[in-house]
Parts: C-alpha cells; structure tokens; sequence
C-alpha cells in the first residue's frame, strides 16, 4: 500500500496538430501498466488551479515508457492552455493510469466499429493499434478540415470521416459516416460528446450490437473517492449501492446498455 | 517528540485525519497514502438508508479551491458497516464515521445503529450545503443544533463531534450550543456556500446551481472561525478548511485546533496528509517544541 505517487513526468516533445489541438509524448512510469481507454490526470503548476485535468490516453508505448496525449485547449487561461506551452525537457506532474480502458478482447472474429468524435477521437487511436478483429473500421467525427490523426488512422484500418461542416468526408455525424457507407458491425466502442454516445447507443440497441462507450464528466478526485463524476446506471452499482457509477473509477468505458445517457 | 493527541478520551497516534467526502472510507487513497500513518480517517458521510445525491455537474474548480454539490450519495448504513468499517480496522488509525441525515430519526437510527460497531468517533454532519432538507437546517440555528447534539448523544456510545457551517452569523454561538447539548468536540469548517456561473452557456455549473467552496482559498476564514470557536468552548477542535500543507494545519492548531482535518488538498496531491503529517514533525523539531499539543491555541 501507499505505492502510488504524483509523478514529476519528463515531456519529451510537444507539437500542434490542429487549431488548438496539441500531441505531447511524456516519458512515464504510467506508460508501463496503460491500457486503450485509460486516462491520465495531469496537473498544472499555477496554484490557483488544484484540480487535476483528466486527459485521455491517445498511444502507448511500454518499451520505452512514454504515453501520448492529444488534446484540446479549452480556453483563455485554462490548465490545457498551461500544458499547451510546455516543450521538451520540461516536467508535468501527474498520476496515472486511470480507469478501467477499452475491454480490446470483446472484438475477436468480431466486425469493429471504432467510434470516435471530437476530441474523443484521441484514445481511438491506441485502442485501433491494439485491438484485433474481423473487420477494423474507424469512423472519426470532426468540427471542419482538421482532421487529425486521420493519417495515423490509416495505417490501422479502414478510416471513415464525418465533418459537421462537410469539408471532409461525409457532411454531418459519425452515424452519418456509417450509413452513408453501408458500413455494419457486431461490436463498437465509441467516445465523444454525450449526444454522439445517446445516437450510437440508440443505433446499437436498434442493431442489437454490443457497445461500449467511453464518458466524460467534470472530475476532482480522479481515483474513485470524491464521488464528483458519476453516471446514471440502469442497475444498482454493487460500490455505490444506488443507480450510479463513478465514471474516473468504474469508467470511463461501460457497456452502453448499462448507463443512461 | 511527541506527537499523540487526545481527542474526547480517543488517542490519535498524530492529530491529522481526512475531511469527510474527499477521502471516501480510505480505500481509493490506500494505494498513495499509508492508512496507518493517519491520526484517524473520516469517512464520507453516511445515511440510515442509500442516498443518490445530486445530479451532475457535481463539481467545479475555482481560482484556489473547487466547488461541490454532491448532494450526500452514500451506500446506507448496512453496507458500509459490511464493508467499509471492516476494511478500516485492518488499518491502525482511528476510525470517525461521518453521519448525514435529514430527521432526527434519521441521525440518531445511524448513530445507533453505530454503537456496536468497531468504530471510534462519530461526527455528525450538521453542515452540509447541498441538501435540501437535514443537514444544514440542523447547523443554522443554535436551538436546532443543540437539540439534534442531545438526541444523538442518547444513542451514541462513541464520542460525538458536531460538524459545524460557516454559514452562519456566529460560528461560536453555534459551538456554545451543541457543546451545551453535550458534544464532545466540534469539527469546522465545513464548506461555505456559493455559485458559479458559466458565462457560455449562460447557466449555473453546477446541477444543483450552488455548491460548497473548499480549498485553500477559505482558509483563513477557517483559521478564524476556529480561533473565534476556541474562545467560546472548552470541547476539543478538529480544524479544516482549506489545509494543503503543514504549515496551514500547524496554522489552524495555533488559533485554537486539537487536531486538523485535510480535504480538497488531496485532489491536487493524494500524497498530501503524509506530507502533513511529516511536516509537523520537522516544524516541532526545528522550533525545539517537545509535544504538539502545545500547538493548541498557543496564539490568543
């Protein structure tokens, strides 16, 4: 007991990738134990700002041990506008990794939906490295052209786009992707905004696919104790003893059929 | 050196424990911070029967501290004696079970239902912003509360401390009442009400629409209210509010606190309390002072 410590992690290197969009590799212990779906909580040096920034997990790699990030900058004097500027060599404390992450063994012999919107899109990424399957189908959702990571998307599967403004790939939402391509499939696991999750439950159900969706929730604690960042359970949560679960801890990823959105 | 306080007849091994709601019944931090080192734990709060608690936003970060409106979810008493007392004892620290209610029944079939238990204190939430009903009207009238302290002083078989609001026009008032409803130390503060706006969206952040404002941010609200609280009882007090190192909690112990508990500095640092509890040390050595409990009150 009392392993587990804040990390003074090392950042390796820092680029843009879109307008406010940032990918940081940090050297971490966190690397070692990761898992698709997991995230970080990293903190910023400004003492006016306690609260750790609950950042997914974009790539992982263990040999070397260093994660990748990629995320958004939220704003004006916001704790991502502080990551945003740091670079190589400086340090950001963190604890890691956390959540449950990706059930990537559910797709085998199965066809793959790999859902991601927004900057839900990052911790696809990892997940379409990892996970093996029949069929690997990658549909990313996207505000307008900057289609991040889509490139590295490729090398992993079939890659499908939606823009809300049409200026790539299908005009319109994820779902929109997949009907206009015929696509089909026998599981997915998607994360993004909650009212693309609603959608994706919704056609799961219709579909009868097993789904899994990542949640989002603002955060305080990170570890499961402060009972800040709960989601409402379609069953009684055997921890919390009523209709909720903690998203940092019992998440992010549940079965879709199993939380209300 | 010695570090031991004695809170009501109960010996805590150092006078650091964890603010109720921030630390759950330990098991989360169990991975960052050794249990054993804590003078005592307090447990989330918990209620006769499972409470939901609020809808989401729950929490918001402010400019030096955060918000919260959880709204009190707990397991209900059967599972937490199940499984959160057992988990405790295997630690040795003491064990303060925090209690929430919305009637006087409800407090006191918790408290009884407590007495049998191994556990060592009982602190009784009085205080908490976020409820509708219980709680909070039990902290803002000095009659209230001295009626719900003797009620529950009948069941218990525990000491009993009394957590008090800040929200109230005099905080000693309020610890002369439930001392006189037979208390046996006071633990304060508990979070100050407030509201934040999201100036986007044009609505409150957080569900509830207001929450309770922690983190260092009202600290010296804290270290005044217990300063004001030490001159007005004889019972022991638990100071929190605000405390993220050791040199706030040695603060919080001069202007009159027994012992302190840490809060919303363990969502910046998990580590925090060991680092308190280390800190105290190094201050009692380096100012040459033999026993930490000549901290208490020391500036009047």
């Amino acid at each position: 007991m009392g392993e587990k410590r804040k990390e003074n992690a090392l950042v390796i290197s820092q680029e843009v990738l879109a307008d406010g969009i940032f990918s940081m590799w940090i050297r971490t212990k966190a690397a070692v134990s990761a898992k698709p779906g997991q995230f970080i909580s990293m903190y910023t040096d400004d003492g006016g700002k306690l609260l750790p920034r609950p950042i997914s997990i974009c790539e992982i790699n263990k040999e070397e041990e260093k994660l990748r990030v990629v995320y958004r900058v939220t704003g004006k004097n916001t704790g991502t506008e502080q990551f945003s500027r740091l670079r190589g060599g400086d340090t950001i404390p963190l604890i890691g990794p956390l959540g449950n992450g990706f059930p990537v063994e559910k797709a085998k012999g199965r066809r793959a939906f790999l859902i991601g919107g927004g900057i839900g899109v990052p911790p696809i990424l990892e997940l379409a490295k990892q996970i093996e399957c029949e069929k690997k189908q990658i549909v990313a959702g996207y505000r307008d052209m900057h289609t991040f990571l889509k490139e590295e998307f490729e090398e992993n599967g079939e890659v499908y786009i939606s823009t809300e403004d049409g200026s790539a790939g299908v005009k319109g939402n994820v779902l929109d992707a997949v009907r206009e391509h015929a696509l089909e499939a026998d599981i997915i696991y998607a994360c993004g905004p909650t009212p693309m999750l609603r959608a994706i439950k919704a056609y799961a159900e219709e579909k009868n696919i097993v789904c899994y969706v990542s949640l989002e929730e603002r955060m305080a604690c990170g570890i499961g104790a402060c009972l800040g960042c709960v989601c409402k359970t379609s069953k009684k949560d055997a921890h919390s003893n009523v209709h909720n679960s903690r998203i940092c801890k019992d998440g992010p990823v549940f079965p879709a059929a199993e939380v209300e959105l | 050196m010695n570090m031991k306080v004695n809170i009501a007849g109960v010996e805590w091994k150092n006078p650091v424990t964890t603010a109720s709601g921030t630390f759950g019944s330990g098991a989360e931090y169990a991975d960052f911070v050794d249990l054993n080192r804590l003078g005592a734990v307090t447990t989330k709060g918990v209620a006769s029967v499972p409470w939901p608690g609020n809808p989401t936003p729950r929490v918001a970060e402010i400019c030096g501290g955060m918000m919260n409106a959880i709204g009190l979810q707990n397991p209900g008493i059967d599972l937490f004696c199940e499984r959160d007392i057992p988990f405790l004892r295997k630690f040795d620290t003491k064990i303060i079970v925090n209690v929430c209610g919305r009637s006087e029944t409800d407090y006191c079939e918790v408290v009884e239902r407590l007495a049998d238990e191994a556990v060592d204190m009982l602190e009784i939430n009085i205080s908490c912003p976020n409820v509708k009903e219980g709680g909070i009207a039990f902290g803002q009238s000095a009659k209230a509360a001295e009626e719900i302290t003797r009620a529950v002083k009948r069941y218990a078989k525990q000491p009993v401390i009394m957590k008090l609001s800040p929200n109230v026009t005099d905080i000693a008032e309020m610890a002369r009442a439930v001392e006189a409803g037979g208390a046996d130390a006071v633990s304060l503060i508990n979070t100050l009400t407030g509201m934040k706006i999201d100036i986007h969206r044009r609505t409150f952040l957080l569900a509830n629409r207001t929450g309770g404002v922690s983190g260092p941010a009202v600290h010296p609200i804290a270290v005044r209210m217990v300063y004001d609280t030490a001159q007005a009882v004889k019972i022991p007090i638990i100071g929190m509010g605000g405390i993220a190192n050791a040199e706030d909690a040695i603060e919080m112990m001069l202007a009159g606190a027994s012992a302190v508990s840490v809060g919303t500095a363990n969502f910046h640092n998990p580590t925090v309390t060991m680092e308190i509890v280390d800190g105290i040390e190094r201050y009692l050595e380096k100012n040459h002072i033999e026993d930490v409990r000549e901290l208490t009150g020391a500036v009047r």
